[in-house]
């Protein structure tokens, strides 16, 4: 247990009714694995809010329960104040889910996927067609309207995807991945109605494996590894819980990298990461003067520093402290995924 | 929340509530005008259908029909029915390839997380199936008219014979909903499906009978069911099918019907991927 963790103590059981998700000790096994292994979520109403997690951490599988697709194996949840295992038909009434892929029928027009939803949910005629012409407007893909979905860019299926799931305003709208495998301006567009959804009231539940991601759209996070969740809390208790702040130190002369990774090991006491391009050193620190110490024992030995500075963690490091560095997540997007 | 805005008007974000929830045979409607489109969107969908059986039609009765029956025309008479036979249970293959291909693309993950009856995206996938069989079925018979095909049993005669092979498509059709749900890649599907029926469909009554046939052959394509359903729908077009072989023509459909109708409630439910 860390820091983090504690922050999360869960609310007394009145208040539970102003939250959209309530999860308690949910677990999902695949044969021998614990996909989530006894996850205990709070959603406050009209939040966003974060999963935070490295590939195959138990992000979608999560989701998936919570979205009634999937039945837990333990544990139970309510969403919108409906348990998801008595009443999942009140529970798809009140949610609607984008997945990782693209959940659109790439045979039929933009417009005409749009209409299936919305004749599904029970709008006739021209009430459908006014509804899926609105949400084709909303989204910028009135020009697109006509055309098959195999032929739009990942952007505008994304775009689309969201709109599906806008039929009937839901009162949790999950979002697995947003943003995985968009260009960064397709990914603002993404944020950008995220943004304006919250706005309107929405409550969002978003997956993600992008630190700035969370940080930038969610007022809490979760962070979950390995089916458990290791920490909660909002991107700045995160940051907290990990420390007062981080000594970065890049060096004259990188052949001296492991020599001086050891040093600041011994004098702070804490794990040393090396960036990825193997040039500098961050290092959690208790306090100022325990950086100071560290770094004239760096000089004492000869390391001559190129760069040195102390800075809150970013929340990459905050997942490095968090998994004691045995989680990766992702550095970079990576694009025409 | 955020200082930069939608660039499109945002009140239209504004909240939407539900209409009246919509009947379930109003959702299996939706799902079978979904079927419909995609005949206008993907027509070359029944090229694959049709092109197979044309080109059996043409080769067995041309090359084979002379040495076979006598005269191409004479064997024409007695394949044409067998081949509607052949096309309805091949193409039931090509439904279950759509729904893994549906499934593949996380398609049912939407619908099953609307509030609709979760039998309703199958329903429409049997909607889509029947358009597919009849619409199929109408070539091939056309193309036998135009040959010089004859039905004695007139035009009640097809009728009859459209609706048994609507039925036998249906039945045929549960194995492929199973193994699209069972299989996620749709060629493998395919593969599947295939490997399957060419034994069946070619050690049937459909191209010869069966009385050159090996004795122990003999005896399989006897009860073979498409050997059955072949005879029915002869008899049927002809106009001297009794009940009886009627009967023995729906018994695997009815059978595979009962059997797989729950399992493919029960995979689909289960299906957690």
């Amino acid at each position: 247990m860390n820091d983090a963790t504690r922050m999360s103590d869960l609310p007394p059981v009145g208040e539970r009714t102003a939250l959209a998700i309530a999860a308690r000790g949910l677990v999902k096994c695949f044969g021998a694995v614990r996909a989530v292994d006894g996850i205990d979520l709070d959603v406050p109403r009209g939040m966003i809010f974060a999963i935070l997690g490295p590939n195959g951490a138990g992000k979608t599988t999560l989701m998936r329960m919570l979205a009634t697709l999937s039945a837990p194996d333990q544990g139970s949840a309510s969403v919108m104040g409906h348990d998801l295992v008595r009443s999942p038909h009140q529970v798809r009434a009140s949610i609607a889910m984008t997945g990782q892929f693209a959940s659109l029928d790439e045979d039929l027009t933009g417009r005409e996927n749009l209409l299936l939803l919305a004749r599904l949910w029970g709008f006739r005629g021209r009430g459908a067609k006014a509804r899926a012409d609105d949400l084709l407007a909303t989204f910028d893909l009135t020009e697109a309207a006509q055309k098959q979905v195999k032929a739009y860019s990942g952007g505008m299926r994304r775009r689309l995807d969201i709109a599906a799931s806008l039929i009937v305003t839901p009162g949790v709208l999950f979002l697995d991945e947003p943003t995985t495998g968009l260009d960064p301006n397709a990914r603002q567009d993404v944020w950008r109605m995220i943004r304006a959804l919250a706005g309107s009231g929405v409550t969002i539940l978003l997956t993600t494996q992008y630190l700035d991601e969370a940080d930038q759209l969610a007022a809490r996070i979760a962070v979950i590894d390995k089916g458990k969740k290791i920490a909660e809390g909002t991107s700045r208790e995160l940051k907290a819980a990990t420390g007062s702040g981080f000594l970065h130190v890049a060096l004259v002369d990188p052949q001296r990298l492991d020599e001086a990774q050891g040093l600041l090991k011994k004098h702070l006491g804490a794990e040393v990461q090396r960036s990825p391009e193997g040039t500098q050193l961050s290092v959690m620190t208790g306090s100022a003067q325990a950086a100071n110490q560290a770094i004239s024992a760096l000089i004492a030995q000869g390391i001559e520093l190129a760069d040195f500075s102390m800075g809150s963690p970013s929340l990459e490091e905050v997942f490095f402290a968090l998994t004691g560095g045995s989680g990766r997540l992702a550095r970079k997007k990576e694009n025409g995924q | 929340m955020s200082d930069i805005g939608m660039t499109a008007p945002q009140s239209r974000l504004d909240m939407v509530a539900p209409p009246r929830p919509p009947s379930a045979f109003s959702n299996a409607l939706v799902f079978g005008w979904r079927a419909i489109l995609k005949f206008k969107h993907v027509p070359e969908q029944l090229f694959d259908l049709v092109m197979t059986p044309i080109m059996f039609t043409l080769l067995f009765t041309f090359v084979f029909g002379g040495a076979l029956a006598g005269s191409p025309s004479a064997y024409l008479q007695f394949f044409l029915p067998g081949i509607l036979v052949q096309t309805v249970v091949f193409n039931a293959v090509y439904s279950g390839m759509g729904l893994s291909t549906d499934l593949g693309k996380g398609l049912f993950d939407r619908f099953r997380s609307l509030p609709i009856w979760s039998l309703a995206p199958f329903a429409g996938l049997m909607v889509g199936d029947v358009l597919r069989h009849v619409i199929a079925g109408a070539i091939i018979l056309t193309i036998g008219l135009i040959l010089g095909y004859r039905p004695e049993g007139g035009v009640f005669g097809i009728i009859a014979a459209f609706a048994l092979l609507i039925a036998i498509g249906f039945g045929m059709g549960w194995i492929f909903i199973v193994l699209g749900l069972l299989i996620r890649s749709p060629t493998t599907v395919m593969t599947a499906g295939f490997t399957f029926l060419f034994p069946l469909v070619f050690a049937s009554n459909i191209m010869v009978q069966p009385d050159t046939m090996p004795g122990w052959l003999r005896v399989f394509v006897d009860v073979n069911p498409v050997s059955l359903m072949t005879s029915a729908i002869r008899g049927l077009m002809a106009g001297n099918a009794s009940p009886s072989d009627v009967l023995l023509a729906l018994a695997a459909p009815a059978a595979l019907t009962v059997l797989l109708a729950p399992v493919t409630l029960w995979l689909y439910r289960r299906s957690d991927r």
